[in-house]
């Protein structure tokens, strides 16, 4: 079964980002008052053939632990969907 | 018989020569390592180098990580060898796990090259042997995830065993509880950030850099060669 995943990542609480307090700091210049709390993360998003579900969540758990995020400091959530059947 | 310093080349590492260059200066014998290649040819410290391995997709060290000859790596730092990483070769020990913690992008958000006082915290590591505790040094920094930090516990055992081995004096990345660089549990695996291969000759503006370096030396001459 194909799966589309979206795995999105972001630094922990707790661990600052230079990057999300800089964009934070900026808007305001530009006319865009009361925006707080500016996170700045990634987005990988990728088809996976996996046997089903369960088997595509404990792939990309494991690939988001040991490759995708650096778990000391991010972390993640994946959204998994199955991809449409497709007619052979 | 000299030392034999391997110094791993990353696609994209850029202070392999300099720190080359910097051993043999002090007597020492280089020899570069390809990051490809599965063993590191017996030498007996290894030195990751600054620059931006694997153009530092994903996360600095993020791939390096997966090189081949860091299978070597790690069993020499686990056989007790000298292991050292300089600035990205830092990243790389941490993302592999021979160094706890992380290198954050840093406060500010500025890419930092210049000169930085470091105080030397921890004696008896890879870098440190014969380098009195407290002695300052300055010695170039060059980077842009220079930010170290880590879990409170995790800084807490650092502290508790003596594993802050650099402080900056005058902290310029917002790195945790100053730290520029930390070692092993073992005190032969050491990271930092500044760069002791640039200052290691009068020409360079500094050779503050040569006790760590002549350390390496005396560290990599009496290591254990894994395997005999």
């Amino acid at each position: 079964m194909e799966f589309s995943v979206l795995v999105e990542t972001s630094l922990r609480e707790g661990v600052a980002d230079p990057e999300g307090a800089t964009i934070e700091r900026s808007l305001p210049a530009l006319g865009f008052d009361g925006v707080s709390q500016v996170r700045v993360g990634k987005a990988f998003r990728f088809v996976l053939d996996s046997a089903d579900e369960a088997t595509a969540r404990a792939e990309v758990d494991d690939m988001c632990r040991r490759f995708l995020t650096n778990p000391v400091i991010e972390d993640y959530s994946a959204t998994i969907t199955a991809s449409a059947a497709v007619a052979t | 018989m000299p030392a034999v310093v391997g110094v791993v080349v990353f696609p994209g590492s850029n202070c392999e020569l300099d720190v080359a260059e910097a051993v043999r200066g002090l007597g020492g014998e280089a020899r570069l390592l390809w990051h490809g290649d599965a063993g590191i040819g017996g030498v007996d410290a290894v030195v990751l180098p600054g620059g931006f391995a694997h153009g530092d997709y994903l996360r600095p060290g993020a791939i390096a990580r997966f090189s081949p000859v860091m299978q070597a790596v790690g069993a020499h730092a686990a056989a007790g060898g000298p292991v050292v990483g300089i600035c990205n070769g830092f990243q790389v020990l941490c993302e592999a796990g021979l160094l706890p913690g992380a290198l954050q992008k840093n406060a500010g958000l500025k890419f930092l090259c210049r000169p930085a006082t470091i105080r030397v915290e921890a004696g008896g590591t890879a870098l440190t042997t014969g380098v009195e505790v407290g002695t300052t040094l300055d010695i170039p920094i060059n980077h842009f995830e220079g930010n170290y930090t880590c879990e409170p516990e995790t800084l807490a055992e650092l502290r508790a065993e003596d594993r802050v081995v650099f402080r900056y004096v005058d902290n310029p990345n917002g790195s945790v509880d100053d730290i520029a660089g930390v070692c092993s549990a073992g005190r032969n695996v050491v990271g930092l950030m500044p760069h002791p291969e640039r200052a290691s000759h009068t020409l360079l503006g500094s050779t503050d850099g040569v006790p760590l370096l002549r350390s390496l030396l005396v560290t990599a001459g009496v290591a254990v060669r894994p395997g005999g």
